[in-house]
């Protein structure tokens, strides 16, 4: 039951990251739903976790729902920038597509031979994650809302792979190094003043940098 | 052995980070790229195979472009060393930590990390290698920081860690296709486990792990249409990371999809997994032959033409085992060859300060040992005798002919010809023509930058008159590996 009422949550929160322009509600719900895609990982293979399986999960949860949301409030502090203002897509459409995607995961899912063991609705969750993330990197413009989405991107990732692949430790662990990427695009964001296109940058303040 | 191999770049890139004299840090890259060169000579004359352990090995393939790559790197090394003499600053100069320093560590620990793509044995390790050579040279794209270079750093890792991403999902879908078979459930997932147990993978999970690899090293490699960061990243970058960039780090990517294409024809797929691959390499060749055909800048214009060399790649694994040993040539000849050209064009931008290509004519009067290798380099690169891409182009149409893939040779030859035409209505007004009136800033030619595309330029020159039996055999055996036999 517990795991019915998780994924539920998740998928409103899929939903919610689709429709909102203030960047920081936009963090606080990628946060809960890294917190909610580890402890559907944990709740899923509870069984056949050894110590070390949980020892990454309690990593991701710190790396996730901590770590990353703190660097990037403090990013969006630093650049002033609160809302998405323009993006490609607006939040009307983009909910749209999010239910459309919401059904071809959902059919994908069902629809792909599995294992006895996996559900296919976590499966399907993960695909619809995956996608939403996707969603926000190609039609958002500001770099922060794309370093966001493939924060999101990258919960689908492991959420699909607990589900999934959870004889094969080493490659849900090696999704810990995608957080790195999110890490150096906040970097970039603060470091560069990287702020959306690139005609922003401004070079006397790169100069002000001293390299 | 196999630990020489990853730890003298890492170790070597390392203590680069903590040198505090210039001097003395631009000379630990050459030194270890020919420690690198002699270790993996060493393996080559010992019989060319490690076997390693589950996650790293070195067979065949690996050797082969372990070669390529230390040829490469050795080539840029050089090149680099003067390259960061000449762009000194005096602020930042014999600091460790400086910029340089972090520049030419992160140049070795790139060498370490593409080293590790092209020795490991299990598609995970593959993945964090490539995610880390991902890491490693967004640094080294934006070295200069200016706006341009910076912007081709940022669209770098933003559409490669999306590409390597779905590559993820891809290595996840092939776990799930072994655990279907109870036999394979707690099997580590070798490339070698899943080629002896291709029947037993689930053919569904293993089509989706194909697309998702596909399309996740696709984007590293360059095919169109996810070629997209390719042309910034190289032309932004400092001319002996191009080099690298396309000669070393397009290959790796493009082994990751060779080996799982592999699985894919041994699990009896092949004909799926080769369609894509034709389909793609296809379209690289003919978008990379329009945008040649109206270029304005000559780096760019050498990024796309690695786009239409990684197409022919592509097609070359994807036409039958005919055209495999060709295809194996070919990487090693495109990299020789796209390695000089790059060195070529950093010496030209040195002397002009432009890449744009109507603003230089005439350098062969001007300066004419770069004038001459420009233009053997676009001979070789346009596959006209007697240099190496002739023969293994030549190679690769001949696997085409003996398989009957008329309609694949046909696109194929067309390709070729739109991408002749294109780069000579470059290359030879730049060559030829009269000297402009702003010729060049500052054509002094040095050593470090005309010995390395020299060298390059031979070896290619001799690589399309004679094959050494050794090399003969390497690709010989690197295109078994690939084969069903």
């Amino acid at each position: 039951m517990p795991i019915q009422v998780s994924i539920a949550l998740l998928l409103l929160i899929n939903l919610h990251l689709l429709g909102t322009s203030r960047l920081n509600a936009l963090i606080r719900a990628v946060a809960w739903q890294a917190f909610l895609i580890c402890a559907l990982g944990a709740l899923v293979n509870r069984d056949v976790l050894e110590w070390h399986g949980w020892l990454v999960i309690v990593t991701m949860v710190i790396v996730k729902s901590i770590v990353l949301p703190m660097l990037m409030r403090r990013a969006l502090r630093e650049t002033a920038v609160r809302r998405e203002i323009e993006p490609l897509l607006g939040y009307a459409a983009s909910l749209f597509a999010g239910i459309i995607l919401l059904a071809v995961s959902m059919w994908g899912a069902w629809r792909l031979p599995l294992p006895n063991a996996i559900d296919p609705l976590m499966i399907g969750s993960a695909f619809f994650t995956f996608g939403v993330g996707l969603l926000l990197i190609v039609s958002r413009i500001k770099a922060i809302t794309q370093a966001i989405g493939y924060l999101i991107m990258e919960n689908g990732i492991y959420l699909f792979g607990l589900a999934a692949a959870a004889g094969q430790p080493l490659i849900i662990e090696m999704g810990v190094l995608l957080d790195v990427f999110v890490g150096v695009f906040i970097m970039g964001i603060m470091v560069f003043n990287i702020n959306r296109e690139f005609e922003h940058i401004d070079t006397h303040q790169l100069a002000i940098l001293k390299d | 052995m196999l630990s020489a191999l990853l730890l003298i770049p890492f170790l070597s890139g390392i203590a680069c980070y903590f040198t505090a004299s210039d001097r003395l840090r631009r000379q630990i890259p050459v030194a270890a790229a020919l420690a690198n060169l002699a270790v993996v000579g060493m393996i080559w004359a010992r019989g060319g195979e490690l076997p390693g352990g589950e996650w790293i090995g070195v067979d065949s393939l690996s050797l082969l472009f372990l070669v390529i790559n230390g040829i490469l790197f050795t080539a840029s090394a050089v090149y680099a060393a003067g390259y960061l003499e000449q762009h000194r600053r005096e602020y930042d100069a014999n600091r460790w930590l400086s910029r340089e320093a972090i520049f030419t560590g992160t140049l070795l620990v790139f060498l370490a990390t593409m080293t590790l793509a092209i020795v490991s044995r299990h598609p995970g390790i593959f993945w964090m290698a490539i995610e880390a050579t991902t890491l490693t040279s967004a640094p080294l794209i934006s070295f200069q920081r200016s706006n341009r270079s910076l912007e081709a750093a940022w669209k770098y890792l933003l559409i490669c860690s999306v590409g390597i991403a779905l590559a993820l999902i891809g290595v996840i879908a092939l776990a799930v296709s072994a655990d279907f078979s109870p036999a394979l459930n707690n099997l580590p997932i070798t490339f070698s486990m899943l080629i002896a147990n291709a029947g037993a993978l689930q053919p569904v999970w293993l089509k989706a792990a194909f697309v998702f690899i596909l399309v996740g090293f696709g984007t590293k490699m360059g095919l169109a249409p996810l070629h997209n960061w390719l042309p910034d990243a190289h032309s932004e970058a400092p001319s002996p990371v191009s080099a690298i960039l396309s000669g070393a780090l397009l290959n790796c990517a493009f082994l990751g999809i060779l080996r799982i294409n592999t699985v894919l024809v041994h699990a009896g797929l092949g004909e799926f997994s080769n369609q894509l691959l034709l389909a793609l390499g296809i379209f690289s060749m003919f978008l990379a032959g329009g945008f040649i055909l109206m270029q304005a800048d000559f780096k760019r214009l050498l990024a796309y033409s690695s786009v239409e060399h990684m197409g022919i790649l592509a097609v070359a694994l994807a036409a039958g085992t005919a055209t495999h040993a060709g295809g194996m040539l070919h990487a090693l000849n495109h990299s020789l060859t796209k390695g000089m050209l790059f060195l070529v064009a950093g010496n030209i931008l040195a002397a002009f300060h432009t890449k744009s290509t109507r603003d230089i004519s005439g350098l062969v009067r001007t300066m004419p040992l770069t004038g001459v290798l420009w233009i053997a380099g676009f001979l070789a690169i346009c596959g006209v005798p007697p240099f190496g891409v002739f023969v293994s182009e030549f190679t690769i149409l001949a696997g085409l002919a003996a398989g009957e893939r008329w309609i694949v040779m046909a696109l194929f030859l067309g390709a070729l010809g739109i991408i002749f035409v294109g780069m000579a209505r470059i290359v030879i007004p730049m060559a030829y023509g009269t000297p402009g009136e702003s010729g060049p800033a500052d054509g002094a030619t040095r050593w470090w930058s005309a010995a390395p595309p020299l060298v390059l330029c031979i070896l290619v020159l001799v690589l399309g008159l004679y094959i050494p039996p050794p090399l003969y055999r390497l690709i010989e055996a690197s295109a078994r590996v690939i084969g069903v036999n």
